[in-house]
């Protein structure tokens, strides 16, 4: 009877964080940009999501944004993934924000997974949505012992993974998570972006905010920071570049999806970037698979196949 | 056939959320279970919801049970979703389980000790026959009332052994008034103090802490734990408010508490005593407390000079992977796309398998590999 | 009197407590990923000591029962210690060492190396401290490089004397540990994390 009573009528507060919690993440934030790469622990709350979900940037979004923010949310480059278009409806009805799948139109963009391909600007700030914050974790297990090798700027296991990849595969081995040493002090994961994405981290021109929810770690690199991939003279950072180009807009340089077309083994790349992807499309560009059913999908028009989204199945 | 990649707009996740709605409610030709009947019929499940869910409120435990379908795992997640919402008013008085209104309460090191061995109601000597009977609605039994009450005070194992100093005294509330450490307000950080340390067991998934706790007894670890005491029955809660300075009754809550006792042969600055490891959780779980005592119990390897050897002996392994909230999100958000990550990890294999083939293949393959 | 003036003092904080405190804490934001730019808060607030207002509404933004403060001993110290106090419930101590955030005034800026500055596991746990100058313009000039800034940079803050920017060099010095600074005069603030090193400018001497 008393639950049913307050049953939906409790107001959360403004960006759905109480005032502490929001104090809490805000000074954490401040000591993460002041210690750029450094992970800070903070004392992250439970969620309305899972853990894994986003709960960490959505913290550090819930900490930051107001009333005259644009906020852009995407995941795996995309706005339209489910994820994605959860975390958007959930700030915009909880912070009262307006929302943009325009990158230059955004001045918050939450992100998973990736960088968008338009370049960032001034004012514009980055939150990533960060599963494993600690970049040694997958060689040494223990917090203990990686928060020492943080803390003495001991890197040699590091170096010694890249060479033994180098040794077996005859290079660097490792697609997305790729680390970075930020203002040559600190070894940061940039979340699993692709290393594609990690020179766009380089002297850019926006604030980039990391959140790890489960983990309770915040980490930043403020704008105009230098943010080095890790490599050897003899083998060189290099990134991803693909020999088709995007099938709806044509594109050679952007980051692709690929996507399985039949059981045939037939294919088509498109940018993962589907924003990106969109402008290019409406400024005239077009790819060898234009017309494509996807075409609809990637501008993210909400009426196409949402039915079949919902119950599974393919159409 | 032609796939559709899954992309969803906001129609898609509200029909999914009807569907789950109508999932939850099953045949709708049978009556709707009531929040009331979850919280008296299901109350082994709702104390476990309350215990990991760090929220000391059956109804809403309850709810949480009927909204999540019966996913025990699934309420306690929303009940600290709700929980972590909530203003802090500051921290209550200790409980003292020694003014326990005692329902159970069982110690197997004695035939019998100050204020008697109590069975109460336990699953421990019923025969796991299924009743069915209850299949339709069961009889409404009363228990019988004891003849004399019990007493208003139980001394704890530990005072019975006071006297001789053969079990170790419980460390000392700090002098200086300082909170005991608050995981839900600070991130996990190592070495951790006991309060730590009992603070996330208490939270800690039941059925980690039972494989870790029988993994220990079974060689892994082991501290050759006995049941020195369990007691189940209501605390009262108090708090004082900084302008009162005297505590005022808040509640009453349903806990249950296990001291495990292990030898100790004794060391150059410490005579041969027991040690114990110690259990707290709310509501009704003796198998979360017992496990959580043995857990504790392993922890303290380094205070009684134990090499540490075994996962549940490692501060870090169990505390960090203890949470179910955690653990369960962490593992589950692998459904989420990784289709950016993936490509990557494809562009990279199938790099592999060209350079793999071509080193193979019949010709320059060879010299390729020989260089 | 004594009644009136502890009135004055309860001056109240922010007229909307969530949406104030955003705006604040996003322009101390800014400030600190982009040290040596001057940002105007334009929040209304009026702490009981003239020149406190930016300090005063970061103040407001980030403190609590879970940040020990730390005021300078003398009445204009005492003064905006009850007023934070009374707004935040934050914790006053007197030992700068134990302080997560400090508040000083122009007449006393006191030694940066009395202050937390971390340690090397946990350089976070250091103090900010908030300094109001009478000017943040006039001074010595600063130059500044570090992340964050483009291109090079000079500041010139009044009222900072070349022991004190002496005794920043050396906390920068031993970055990742370091007290990271606000300077601020009325309604504006300049950010100095510990990631800024700073110099004596060569260009426009002293």
């Amino acid at each position: 009877m008393t639950i049913a009573n307050q049953s939906n009528r409790r107001a959360y507060n403004y960006a759905y964080l109480d005032e502490q919690t929001k104090r809490m993440v805000r000074r954490a934030i401040l000591k993460a940009i002041a210690i750029p790469g450094y992970q800070v622990p903070f004392g992250s709350r439970e969620m309305p999501v899972p853990y894994g979900w986003g709960t960490g940037g959505i913290q550090l979004t819930a900490a930051i944004i107001g009333p005259d923010d644009v906020y852009k949310c995407i995941d795996q480059g995309a706005d339209d993934t489910t994820n994605a278009v959860s975390i958007r409806r959930f700030f915009a009805r909880v912070a009262d924000v307006a929302t943009t799948e325009r990158t230059q139109d955004a001045s918050i963009i939450q992100t998973r997974h990736r960088i968008p391909e338009a370049p960032l600007g001034p004012g514009q700030i980055m939150v990533y949505q960060v599963p494993q914050p600690e970049p040694l974790r997958g060689l040494e297990p223990r917090e203990t012992e990686t928060r020492a090798m943080h803390a003495y700027e001991e890197y040699g296991l590091q170096y010694l993974s890249l060479y033994e990849s180098v040794a077996a595969f005859g290079r660097i081995a490792g697609g997305a998570g790729y680390p970075v040493l930020v203002d040559e002090r600190y070894l940061m994961s940039p979340s699993p972006i692709p290393k594609f994405d990690n020179p766009k981290l380089h002297q850019s021109e926006a604030l980039h905010l990391f959140g790890a929810g489960r983990e309770k770690r915040v980490y930043a690199v403020p704008p105009h920071t230098d943010v080095r991939s890790l490599d050897f003279e003899d083998y060189p950072f290099e990134v991803q570049s693909w020999d088709e180009v995007c099938g709806l807009c044509g594109c050679g340089e952007s980051y692709k999806d690929e996507v399985i077309l039949d059981d045939a083994g037939n294919r088509m790349f498109v940018c993962s970037d589907s924003a990106y992807c969109g402008d290019r499309r409406v400024a005239g560009h077009a790819g060898p698979m234009a017309g494509h059913a996807l075409d609809g999908l990637a501008t993210g028009d909400d009426n196409t196949d949402d039915d079949a989204a919902a119950v599974g199945i393919e159409a | 056939m032609a796939y559709v990649s899954v992309k969803g707009g906001e129609r898609a996740i509200d029909n999914a959320h009807r569907w789950l709605d109508e999932k939850r409610r099953g045949d709708p030709g049978v009556a709707e279970i009531e929040v009331a009947q979850i919280r008296e019929q299901l109350s082994l499940a709702v104390d476990r919801v309350m215990a990991e869910g760090s929220c000391y409120d059956p109804e809403l435990a309850a709810l949480a049970l009927k909204q999540a379908r019966g996913d025990v795992t699934e309420a306690i997640f929303l009940l600290r979703a709700y929980r972590t919402t909530l203003p802090r008013f500051g921290m209550s008085q200790a409980v003292s389980t020694k003014d326990m209104a005692v329902q159970r309460r069982v110690s197997a090191a004695f035939k019998d000790i100050p204020g008697g061995q109590i069975l109460g109601p336990t699953f421990d000597y019923t025969h796991r026959l299924i009743n069915f009977d209850l299949a339709d609605t069961g009889p409404d039994t009363k228990a019988t009332l004891a003849s004399k009450p019990l007493a208003d005070q139980m001394p704890t194992i530990a005072s019975v052994f006071a006297h001789e100093a053969l079990l170790e005294t419980p460390e000392a509330d700090p002098a200086d008034g300082s909170e005991p450490y608050d995981l839900t307000r600070e991130p996990m950080a190592f070495p951790a103090g006991r309060d730590q340390r009992l603070q996330a067991l208490a939270r800690g998934d039941e059925g980690f802490l039972l494989s870790l706790a029988y993994a220990s007894q079974r060689g892994w670890g082991n501290t050759h734990p006995l049941c020195g005491e369990i007691r189940m029955g209501n605390v009262v809660v108090e708090f004082q408010p900084e302008e009162l300075g005297f505590p005022i009754e808040v509640g009453e809550i349903t806990v249950t508490e296990c001291q495990m006792i292990s030898n100790f042969e004794g060391s150059a600055e410490r005579p041969p005593q027991f040690t114990f490891g110690y259990g707290l959780v709310f509501g009704h779980n003796e198998r979360k407390a017992m496990s959580m005592a043995i857990v504790d119990r392993a922890l303290r390897h380094a205070e009684v000079g134990e090499a540490p050897a075994h996962a549940v002996q490692d501060e870090e392994f169990v505390l960090y992977h203890s949470d179910n909230v955690e653990a369960s999100g962490f593992v589950q958000h692998l459904k989420l796309p990784h289709y950016v990550d993936f490509q990557a990890e494809l562009q990279f294999i199938r790099r592999l398998r060209r350079e793999w083939q071509a080193a193979r293949a019949p010709g320059d393959g060879l010299s390729e590999a020989a260089e | 009197m004594i009644a009136a003036q502890a009135l004055t003092d309860m001056a109240p904080g922010f007229a909307d407590l969530a949406l104030d405190a955003q705006r604040t804490f996003r322009r101390l934001m800014d400030s600190m990923a982009k040290p040596g730019r001057v940002t105007d808060l334009d929040v209304l607030v009026s702490p009981p000591v003239p020149g406190f207002e930016a300090a005063g509404a970061i103040a407001l933004a980030l403190l609590d029962f879970e940040t020990p403060v730390w005021f300078p001993d003398d009445a204009d110290g005492r003064r905006l210690a009850n007023w934070v106090r009374f707004h935040c419930g934050c914790p006053v101590t007197t030992d700068p060492a134990a302080a997560a955030f400090a508040l000083a005034g122009p007449h006393n800026v006191p030694q940066i190396d009395h202050f937390n500055a971390g340690d090397a596991k946990y350089p976070e746990r250091s103090t900010t401290l908030l300094i109001v100058c009478p000017a943040l313009v006039g001074g010595a000039a600063i130059d500044l490089t570090g992340p964050g800034i483009a291109e090079p940079l000079s500041i010139a803050p009044a009222g900072l004397s070349a022991a004190f920017w002496g005794a920043v060099a050396q906390d920068r010095a031993r970055f990742q540990l370091g007290v990271d600074l606000v300077l601020t005069c009325g309604t504006q603030i300049v950010g100095l994390p510990r990631s800024t090193r700073i110099s004596p400018s060569s260009a426009k001497g002293k």
